[in-house]
C-alpha cells in the first residue's frame, strides 16, 4: 500500500534505493506465495510462487517449494508480473526541462555535425538521482529504453536500463541497443534524408572496408567523422536496429526499402500508418513501437492514426511495444502511465495478454535483452511487481516492486509532497 | 461532500442590478435594446437642418459605436437536432446530483430529462434501450480546451489560440479562430464530451475571450456556440507570459502582476465611464475599445475569469488582485499546486480545474502530486478535471478515474459519484451553466453518455452520446458517425477513434 510506503522511511527513495543495489550482499531470498502469477513467457499461473534470491529469479510455478530463511510476501488475491517495460523515454535525461528557464537539465539532444549524431550515447548522460525515475519505478516500471530526442537525420544510440542503481554503468542492462534515424515528414524533403541515410549507411560499410587506408589519409572524404562511421557499425552490420521514426505509410514503406537494400535491421518507432502496413512489417519481421491513444490526425504524416493500431499490427503477426506518446508526458514525468497505454490498447481489440507482453517481453526482445527482463523466469533479473489487482487498472497499485531482487523503498517526492500538505499549514519541516 | 457557493459572480453584479437602465438590458433581447440605442434622443434636431455648436454631437451613434453589456454579436445559431423520446432501463446511473442508482432508467423526452429513478413511465413512442451492465452519467464537460482553435492538423494555419503581439489582448474572442470542420471535435464527441470551454492560450497575461461550445456538427462556430453561455475571460500567471515577452516585458513575475493591475485600471476607467453614458446617454459615447469592453464586463460580473495559473503562491496573489479591482475568479486552471491552498481555494469559492497527473514539464509544474483532485474536494472546494489537451480531453473519465485512485492511496476518502461531479456538475458551475447542465435532473438538457461499462475502467468506452437528446454518436453505428469535411478523403472512414 502507498500509504505504508509513506511511514515506512524518510530516506530519499533513489538513495536508499541505489545503496542497496549497489552491493548484492544485500539481496535476499524472497518468495512471493499465492498471487496469480502471469510470467508473459507462457500461461498464467493460479497460486503461483515467484522465488528471487541474490537479485535472480530462481524459480517459477505452482508447487515450488520455499526455501528455507526466505522472506515471504502473501501475494494471495494479487496479480504477480514482469517489472513493466517502458521502451521510450528520457528519464533521467531531464528535470525542469529547458537549463536556461530552471537552473535544469536537458541531455537529451546531441548537436550532431550535418545532422549527424551517431555517437552520441544519449543514456550515458542519466542522472540515476532523477525524481522521476523514482516515481517511474515505484509505479512498477523497472525497465526502460533511454533514448535521445529526435530531430537529426541520425539522432544517437539509447540504452535499456534498470530503474535503479547509483550510476549510469550500474543501471545499464545492455547498451547501446539502437540508432534513432529519420527517414521524412520533418522539415527536409523526404527524398533528401532518404538520400542522405542511404549515403550515410554506405559510407559507414566503406570505412569498414578501408580503416587502415582511413588511418593513413588515403581515402577520399566520407560524409561523417570517423567516431561517426565506427558508431554506425553494428547497424550496417546488421547486429543493432536502426529505429526509424516514422508515421506515413508510404515512410515505413521506405524504411523497409532501405533496410532490404542496405542489409540492415530497423524498428519501427511511432507507426501511426502502421496498421496500413501490417502484413509487410510482419512478414519483414520488422518490430514496431505505437501508442494506443493517439487518434488524431496531428499532421499530414498521421491522417491514419487509430487506436487499434497495436491491435491490428499485433494480429498480423509483428512484434509489437506499446509506447506512450500522447503528449502528457510520458516518456518522462508520467513514464509511469505505460500500463494504462496498455489497458486503452486492450480496449481497442487486443488481448490483455498481448497487451502485456507488449509492455515486457515484447521490448525486451527488439532490444535484446529477454535472456534478462522481460518475463518471469528462472535466471532473469529479479525484476517483479506485485498488483494489489489488474495492472492495467486505474484502482490497482504496485504493492512491491522489486528491481534485481532489491524491494524499491522510501517516498517519492510526490509522496512527500502529499503528506506535507495534507494537513494545513503544513510545517516546513521533514 | 461539495459544500455550498454563493455564486460570486452574481453577487458582485448586484451594485449593476440597482440601475434601472442595467436592468432593463439584461432583461431586454439584444436586438431590441441595439434598436433602442441606435434610435436618436427625442430631443435631438437633425445636424442637416439646424447646424449645431461645433462641442454638440448631433449625429447618432451606430451600434458598433457603443459598448453595450451583455451586447451578443455572434449570436448563437445553435438548433438542437432532432430527437426521439428515449428511455433507457436496467442501467446504472450516475446523476451527479446523489448516489449511484444501480439497475435504473431515465426518460429523455423533449431534448430534456424527464425522468430518473429505479423505474420510469416510458411513452408509449419512446426507444427503449437495455442498459444491461452499462452505465449512465452526465454528458462531459470540458472547461479548458483549445479545439477548434488549435486544430488538427496544426502548423501556423491552424494553430490559432495565442495572440501573442501583446501581453494583454483582451480583445480577441477565441470563438473568431474556431474552425468548425477541426477532426478533433468528433473524436472528443466520441469521448462522452458534450460541452466545451474554447479557451484562448497562456502566452498573455490577458489572452481574451472564451466560448463555450456545444460538441456537435455545424457549417460556424455560431451553430456550436451553447445559447446564454456566459463568456469567459483568460488570464494567465507564470512562465508562459515571462517566456514569451521576455524581450519586451512583462519578463517577470513581478512584471506579470504589474501588466495585471494596469490593465485593469484601464478597465475601471473604462467601464465607469460607458456605465455614466449609458445611464444619461448625453453627449458623444465614449470611444469603444473592445479589450476594454471584455474588462469591464468581468468588473460587471458578466464574464468568467479563467485564470490559468500553477503555483499556489500566484494563486493567492491573483486572488488580492481580483479583490484590489473588484472581479471574482471562476476557476484557476492547471493549478498543479492547488492542493496547497486548497482550504483558501474552498473559502474564495474559487473552482480547481486540474489535471490528473501531469507535471514535471518545467519549474513552476513540479510539484504536480496525483492527489490534488482529492484534496481540493477533501477540502470542500469544486475540483473540476480539465484536459487542455485534444487526446486527454477524449477521456476524461480515466483522468478521474487515476485521481480517485490516488486520492484513496493518500488515504483521503474520495467516492465515485464526487468524481463524477469532478467530470460534470462542477465543470458546468465553472461555466455559469449549472443550471442547464451537468446532472442527470429533470428539466436539465438531456446531455447523456451511455458507457460500456463503469465509466473508471479502463476497458470503458463511450457507447452512446445525447445531446439535448438527440443521439449524435453511436459506436456501434458506424455509418452514422460525425466526420468532418477535412477527413473527407483524408482519413479513411469509421476509424480514428470512433470504433
Amino acid at each position: 500500500m502507498r500509504t505504508s510506503h509513506m511511514t515506512r522511511a524518510t530516506f530519499g527513495a533513489t538513495l536508499l534505493g541505489s545503496l542497496l543495489l549497489a552491493t548484492s550482499a544485500h539481496a535476499q531470498t524472497i518468495a512471493i506465495t499465492g498471487g496469480t502469477v502471469y510470467p508473459v513467457s507462457g500461461p498464467k499461473i493460479e497460486k503461483g510462487t515467484v522465488v528471487i534470491r541474490d537479485g535472480k529469479i530462481v524459480a517459477v510455478g505452482a508447487n515450488v517449494a520455499i526455501p528455507a530463511g526466505a522472506r515471504q510476501i502473501d501475494a494471495t488475491g494479487k496479480w504477480v508480473t514482469p517489472g513493466l517495460f517502458n521502451a521510450s523515454t528520457a528519464l533521467g535525461l531531464s528535470e525542469g526541462n529547458v537549463p536556461a528557464q530552471s537552473g535544469g537539465y536537458n541531455d537529451a539532444r546531441a548537436k550532431g555535425e550535418k545532422g549527424v549524431a551517431a555517437s552520441f550515447s544519449a543514456w550515458m548522460g542519466m542522472n540515476p538521482a532523477s525524481t522521476f525515475i523514482a516515481q517511474t519505478r515505484r509505479d512498477g516500471v523497472t525497465t526502460a529504453v533511454v533514448w535521445p530526442g529526435s530531430g537529426l537525420l541520425v539522432s544517437g544510440r539509447a540504452g535499456v536500463v534498470d530503474l535503479a542503481g547509483e550510476s549510469v554503468a550500474a543501471m545499464t542492462v545492455r547498451g547501446p541497443v539502437a540508432m534513432l534515424a529519420e527517414i521524412g515528414g520533418g522539415t527536409e524533403s523526404r527524398a533528401e534524408m532518404q538520400g542522405k541515410l542511404r549515403e550515410l549507411l554506405a559510407d559507414a560499410k566503406t570505412f569498414a572496408l578501408r580503416k587502415a587506408a582511413f588511418e593513413n589519409g588515403a581515402t577520399r572524404a566520407f560524409v561523417a567523422s570517423r567516431a561517426e562511421l565506427e558508431a554506425l557499425q553494428p547497424v550496417v552490420s546488421g547486429k543493432m536496429p536502426l529505429a526509424v521514426d516514422a508515421d506515413r505509410a508510404s515512410d515505413i514503406r521506405a524504411a523497409m526499402a532501405l533496410a532490404q537494400e542496405m542489409a540492415i535491421k530497423i524498428v519501427v518507432v511511432g507507426g501511426a500508418e502502421a496498421w496500413q502496413v501490417a502484413k509487410e512489417l510482419a512478414a519483414a519481421k520488422v518490430p514496431v513501437m505505437v501508442g494506443a491513444m493517439n487518434n488524431i490526425p496531428t499532421s499530414f504524416n498521421t491522417l491514419g492514426s487509430r487506436q487499434e493500431n497495436a491491435a491490428i499490427l499485433r494480429a498480423a503477426g509483428v512484434q509489437v511495444s506499446i509506447i506512450g506518446n500522447g503528449g502528457g508526458g510520458e516518456n518522462n514525468f508520467n513514464a509511469r502511465n505505460i500500463r494504462y497505454e496498455a489497458g486503452n490498447a486492450v480496449a481497442y481489440g487486443m488481448s490483455w495478454d498481448e497487451a502485456l507482453r507488449a509492455i515486457t517481453l515484447a521490448p525486451a526482445e527488439t532490444f535484446g535483452v529477454a535472456d534478462k527482463v522481460g518475463s518471469l523466469v528462472a535466471g532473469r533479473e529479479g525484476n517483479v511487481v506485485v498488483w494489489s489487482g489488474d495492472p492495467f487498472e486505474f484502482a490497482s497499485q504496485a504493492e512491491h516492486v522489486f528491481i534485481r531482487g532489491v524491494e524499491n523503498t522510501g517516498m517519492t517526492r510526490e509522496e512527500e509532497l502529499t503528506a506535507r500538505y495534507k494537513t494545513k499549514p503544513p510545517t516546513y519541516r521533514k | 461532500m461539495l459544500s455550498p457557493f454563493t455564486p460570486h459572480h452574481e453577487r458582485l453584479s448586484m451594485r449593476f442590478r440597482l440601475s434601472p437602465l442595467l436592468f432593463a438590458f439584461v432583461a431586454t433581447p439584444v436586438a431590441t435594446r441595439v434598436a433602442a440605442q441606435n434610435a436618436p434622443p427625442a430631443t435631438a434636431t437633425p445636424a442637416a437642418t439646424t447646424p449645431a455648436a461645433p462641442a454638440r454631437v448631433t449625429t447618432p451613434p451606430g451600434a458598433g459605436a457603443l459598448s453595450i453589456p451583455n451586447a451578443d454579436p455572434f449570436p448563437s445559431t445553435y438548433k438542437p437536432f432532432a430527437s426521439r423520446n428515449t428511455v433507457i432501463r436496467n442501467v446504472n446511473i450516475y446523476t451527479a446530483a446523489g448516489p449511484l442508482i444501480r439497475n435504473g432508467a431515465i426518460l429523455l423526452r423533449d431534448g430534456k430529462v424527464a425522468e430518473v429513478g429505479a423505474t420510469v413511465n416510458a411513452p408509449s413512442d419512446a426507444v427503449v434501450i437495455d442498459g444491461t451492465g452499462k452505465y449512465v452519467t452526465p454528458g462531459i464537460v470540458d472547461d479548458h480546451s483549445h479545439l477548434g482553435a488549435n486544430a488538427a492538423p496544426g502548423g501556423f494555419a491552424r494553430t490559432g489560440a495565442n495572440e501573442l503581439t501583446n501581453p494583454v489582448t483582451a480583445n480577441v474572442w477565441v470563438e473568431h479562430s474556431v474552425w468548425p470542420q477541426d477532426p478533433q471535435f468528433p473524436r472528443n464527441l466520441a469521448g462522452g464530451v458534450t460541452t466545451i470551454q474554447v479557451l484562448p492560450g497562456s502566452g498573455n497575461l490577458i489572452g481574451g475571450r472564451s466560448v463555450v461550445l456545444k460538441v456537435v456538427p455545424g457549417r460556424s462556430v455560431q451553430e456550436m456556440k451553447f445559447p446564454g453561455a456566459k463568456y469567459g475571460l483568460k488570464m494567465a500567471c507564470g512562465e508562459n507570459p515571462m517566456r514569451v515577452y521576455q524581450a519586451r516585458g512583462p519578463a517577470t513575475r513581478m512584471g506579470n502582476i504589474a501588466g495585471d493591475r494596469a490593465a485593469w485600471i484601464n478597465a475601471e476607467a473604462y467601464r465607469r465611464r460607458w456605465d455614466n453614458w449609458l445611464a444619461n446617454k448625453s453627449g458623444d459615447p465614449p470611444q469603444r475599445d473592445l479589450g476594454l469592453e471584455t474588462l469591464a464586463e468581468v468588473l460587471r460580473g458578466n464574464i468568467l475569469v479563467h485564470n490559468h495559473c500553477y503555483m499556489a503562491d500566484e494563486m493567492l496573489q491573483m486572488i488580492d488582485v481580483a479583490k484590489e479591482f473588484g472581479y471574482q475568479i471562476r476557476s484557476f486552471h492547471h493549478g498543479v499546486e492547488a492542493f496547497k491552498v486548497a482550504d483558501v481555494l474552498a473559502k474564495e469559492g474559487i473552482g480547481a480545474s486540474l489535471w490528473a497527473d501531469w507535471g514535471g514539464g518545467k519549474m513552476e509544474m513540479m510539484d504536480g502530486i496525483r492527489a490534488n483532485l482529492a484534496i481540493v474536494q477533501a477540502a470542500g472546494g469544486k475540483a473540476i478535471v480539465h484536459s487542455d489537451d485534444p487526446s486527454g480531453s477524449q477521456r476524461l473519465n480515466q483522468e478521474a478515474a487515476k485521481a480517485v485512485a490516488a486520492g484513496r492511496a493518500a488515504g483521503i476518502a474520495v467516492s465515485e459519484e464526487d468524481a463524477i461531479r469532478w467530470l460534470t456538475i462542477n465543470p458546468a458551475w465553472a461555466l455559469g451553466l449549472d443550471d442547464k447542465i451537468g446532472s442527470l435532473v429533470p428539466g436539465k438538457n438531456a446531455d447523456v453518455v451511455l458507457w460500456s461499462g463503469n465509466p473508471f475502467s479502463i476497458y470503458t468506452k463511450a457507447e452512446k452520446v445525447w445531446i439535448d437528446g438527440a443521439m449524435l454518436f453511436d459506436r456501434t453505428d458506424p455509418k452514422q458517425q460525425w466526420r468532418t469535411d477535412f477527413e473527407l478523403g483524408f482519413v479513411p472512414a469509421n476509424m480514428g477513434g470512433n470504433k
